[in-house]
């Protein structure tokens, strides 16, 4: 069974580096993943990804595929909660597994010497789970607490805060985890349904990274995932677009610092523009102290810990989203310069030097937070679920460094909508003339 | 499954006799220690410069000024005007941050190997060239009150946590928290900052570690000539008062309409690495594994999996301190449950431990895990780093840190037992308890 397995080797060079070598190796059972060998240490991390996230949770249900993974460890196969998660423990293997929007996965690290048990394990997680009565009422709770913490906490209110207003209509605008009212209603039936409709092969795409070769890993993946559907499942979730209203929404809270939750639409990781897109953005929000609202908004002016802007690039819907934090009374402050830099990297452009800048960080940091088998079996599986191709590190430095700054300045230009970016405040701000007040926001 | 088991067998005793970290460590002529850990994965490096100047050092009345100069360090120097540190190390794809504790102030950057020559230089140049005045100071000031208002003052957990500390603590200065009381960073300045570096910041008072794709025949000539350069200066005694003996165990109790939910939480004083009963820390790091290090831990299976009576349960203790560690509990009770009742089957636990002891299999079974957690640090280029720098900077030996999964797997019930009755009690104890109230 070991001779059928087949193996592409690619080398990929980081730059003024060694090599690391990608293999695409599908198993007897036709199951593809992307392994990275590396022996120094007797450690394996594999990472995997199903299609189809929180956004495909029914309507009032929000937070059942959050609820459905968190509870796939809950009890599986022969072993209630207790025994899964002691076996797991006696093995010292870390398994994880979580929701976002467009995709449910997980991980797993063991000992080489642990890997066959741990996998195991993780086939009665994906395959078996007991989803039991009791366990399923206790994660209710944990649920049910986590979001009123959430609701409690102005960094995670304001940002639930803008989703849901840039999302009005779309499931994007729901909390991963839903809210107290939505995972209320979720019954066992819903989560046994997600569990076989959702956990199957089609779609599924795996990294591996560590102390395995090509045909362990075979092996290993067919013991994994060999029991799930390979029948793909045909839902789909509507393309979209993040509301640009320019609003501010407050939500009044009495602390003493306000949480800004900011944003507007954003390149779609599959845009051409994306690698202009994201130049142009840390020139404007990148971290460290390279970005502009960093330098105008905490440097000169002490306005805040931190500032920062990122693409987040969903299936459906691409954005820019940022935040900071400053106290009530200078918060309209922090605003404001937000919005006149947002105008001026629209007006203007970056300069030759700025982009210069961002391109050699964006390039040469690369490799170097590749440090961790974890790190590298999630970059394996990104890469496949973006569809970024294998020789994708290969491309990568070639992709950033061609972008002129004429591009950038006219991806600037028509990405950057100043008067379009809109708001979240959840604090006690001062002279801050809302949009919209959100007394309760019921989240 | 018998090969199996064999394999596992001999995966836990390897690294007992193995070189952990494989580190080796020299001094430099101007009396600054180095320490270099080969780690050939990625085409990388980290640098980090360990102070031996943490907030537990603050002068009376300058809480978080250990803290402030961290944040000053980047403010620039002669050479490097300010932002010309950053550019530079971004512009070689590196990235760099720093952080400050109770004992140490750190500085750390990541770049490629073939890069370190440059993140040693800049390192060596702010460690005597650097520049502040007031125009700079004063919006950093404003920073970290920003800081503190989203770590801590947006927080009630994180607020009655502090409250909790200064309690624990009676006289030692652990009991101040490491970014500073509100009222003295507001009065904190540039002459704060300029007294504590002139005083501190020399070499014979810092600790370089460099991990990642070299070796010590490489990394030693560089530092030689980087920082062998920089004259050692006299320093000052570092005065840390000694906690005095408790008599009586402390409780508090917040109420806040920001509070999701009721909290609870336990400190009890705890020998560190280098303080109290130091042969105690490593069975009460094992202690702390047994009864709250994951959900197969005592007081998770009792509280949460049997009786239902909390949503989450644990425990935290780290022994790298210079002075007392504390040994923490803490648990979040069930929506209808009793902060009470959750409490006394806490204690419940708590009593049978002392009484009973820990059993030879649980023992067996959180050794293996934590030795194997030994092994998983090393799947990381600054894990290792930290683990070693921190070490060194509180004046820890590096055998000490090789050894650790050998210490572990020594640790007897017995020495747990005497641990556990030394410090579970009650009088060296701070209990704090948050309480949600209703909005009026």
């Amino acid at each position: 069974m070991h001779r059928s397995v087949l193996a592409l080797l690619l080398l990929l060079w980081a730059p003024g580096a060694g090599a690391m070598t990608i293999e695409r190796v599908t198993s007897p059972g036709g199951i593809e993943a992307w392994l990275v060998e590396d022996h120094t240490l007797p450690v394996v991390s594999i990472r995997f990804a199903f299609p189809g996230g929180a956004a495909l949770d029914p309507p009032g249900k929000a937070g059942l595929a959050a609820m459905a993974l968190s509870l796939l460890d809950e009890g599986a196969g022969p072993y209630d909660t207790a025994a899964f998660k002691t076996r797991l423990e006696d093995l010292a293997a870390n398994l994880r597994f979580t929701a976002g929007r467009d995709e449910v996965g997980g991980s797993l690290r063991s000992l080489k010497a642990n890997l066959s048990e741990a996998a195991g394990l993780l086939r009665a997680a994906l395959s078996s789970p007991r989803f039991e009565p009791a366990a399923i009422e206790r994660v209710r709770g944990e649920f049910v607490a986590s979001l009123s913490q959430q609701a409690h906490s102005p960094r995670a209110l304001s940002d639930r805060l803008w989703m849901r207003d840039a999302f009005e209509d779309h499931p994007y605008g729901e909390n991963v985890d839903g809210t107290p009212t939505s995972v209320s209603a979720i019954t066992r039936e819903d989560l046994v349904g997600f569990a076989g409709q959702r956990l199957r092969r089609a779609g599924l795409v795996i990294g591996a990274v560590g102390d395995l070769n090509a045909d362990e890993l075979a092996a290993l993946i067919d013991q994994v995932f060999g029991a799930l559907s390979a029948v793909g499942d045909e839902t789909a979730v509507a393309e979209t677009k993040p509301a640009e209203n320019g609003g501010v929404l407050i939500t009044r809270r009495p602390v003493p610092q306000s949480a800004v939750s900011f944003g507007q639409i954003g390149p779609k990781r599959d845009d051409p523009n994306w690698y202009a897109a994201r130049l142009v953005n840390d020139v404007l929000g990148g971290g460290g102290f390279r970005g502009r609202l960093m330098r105008e908004i905490r440097e000169k002016r002490g306005l805040a810990y931190g500032v920062s802007t990122e693409l987040v690039s969903f299936r459906h819907a691409g954005l820019i989203l940022g935040s900071v934090a400053t106290e009530n009374a200078r918060v309209a402050q922090s605003i404001a310069l937000i919005r006149a830099e947002w105008r001026r990297m629209r007006d203007e452009g970056p300069s030759q030097a700025e982009l210069d800048l961002a391109k050699d960080f964006l390039i040469g940091s690369f490799p170097l937070s590749l440090d961790t088998s974890a790190r590298v079996a999630a970059l394996l599986v990104e890469i496949q679920f973006e569809n970024l191709g294998i020789d994708y590190l290969d491309r990568r430095a070639t992709l950033f460094g061609a972008v002129t700054l004429d591009q950038a300045k006219r991806v600037a230009h028509n990405l950057l909508d100043p008067d379009g970016l809109s708001f979240a405040v959840v604090g006690d701000p001062a002279d801050l003339t809302p949009t919209r007040i959100v007394p309760d926001p019921g989240l | 499954m018998v090969a199996v088991a064999c394999l596992a067998l001999a995966l836990v005793a390897a690294p007992a006799s193995a070189q952990r970290f494989g580190a080796e460590s020299f001094t430099l002529g101007n009396g600054m220690q180095l320490a270099v850990v080969p780690n050939h994965r990625v085409p990388a490096v980290v640098q980090m410069v360990w102070y031996k100047l943490g907030a537990a050092d603050d002068p009376l009345g300058k809480s978080g000024i250990a803290h402030f100069l961290e944040h000053l360090m980047f403010k620039g120097t002669a050479a490097n005007p300010p932002g010309a540190f950053a550019a530079s190390i971004a512009r070689n794809g590196g990235r760099d941050n720093a952080f400050t504790t109770q004992d140490y102030t750190v500085y750390h950057e990541t770049i490629a190997r073939d890069r370190l020559d440059l993140v040693m230089r800049l390192e060596a140049d702010r460690m005597t060239g650097l520049v502040l005045d007031d125009k700079v100071v004063l919006p950093e000031r404003d920073v970290v009150l920003e800081e503190r208002r989203m770590r801590i003052d947006n927080e009630p957990a994180a607020l009655l946590a502090e409250q909790l500390r200064a309690t624990l603590f009676l006289h030692h200065p652990y009991r101040n928290p490491t970014i500073g009381w509100v009222n003295e960073i507001r009065l904190l300045g540039t002459k704060d900052a300029l007294a504590s570096y002139r005083k501190w910041y020399a070499p014979n008072n810092a600790i370089l570690v460099i991990a990642g794709d070299v070796d010590s025949a490489e990394v030693r000539p560089l530092a030689e000539l980087y920082f062998g350069s920089i004259p050692p200066q006299t320093l000052p005694a570092r005065v840390r008062v000694e906690e005095p003996q408790h008599y009586a165990a402390a409780r508090l109790e917040m109420k806040s309409a920001r509070a999701a939910q009721p909290q609870w939480n336990r400190s009890y004083l705890a020998p560190s690495y280098r303080a109290g009963e130091m042969a105690q820390a490593c069975p009460l790091q094992v202690l702390a594994e047994i009864l709250g290090g994951g959900a197969g831990s005592r007081l998770y299976k009792s509280l949460v999996l049997d009786r239902g009576l909390a949503l989450s349960a644990g425990t935290y203790y780290s022994p790298s301190t210079i002075d007392l560690a504390i040994f923490g509990l803490h648990a979040t009770p069930k929506p209808g449950v009793s902060v009470a009742d959750l409490e006394a089957a806490i204690d419940d636990e708590l009593r049978r431990l002392v009484r009973d002891g820990v059993d030879p299999d649980e023992l067996r079974r959180a050794k293996e895990r934590m030795q194997a957690a030994s092994v998983y640090a090393r799947d990381s280029l600054s894990g290792p780093a930290n683990i070693i720098g921190a070490a060194l900077a509180i004046g820890q030996g590096l055998d000490e840190v090789e050894a650790w999964p050998e210490r572990i797997g020594a640790v007897t019930a017995a020495e747990i037992d005497n641990a556990a009755r030394s410090v579970l009690v009650e009088r060296n104890s701070a209990t704090g308890v948050l309480l949600p109230e209703p909005t009026s």
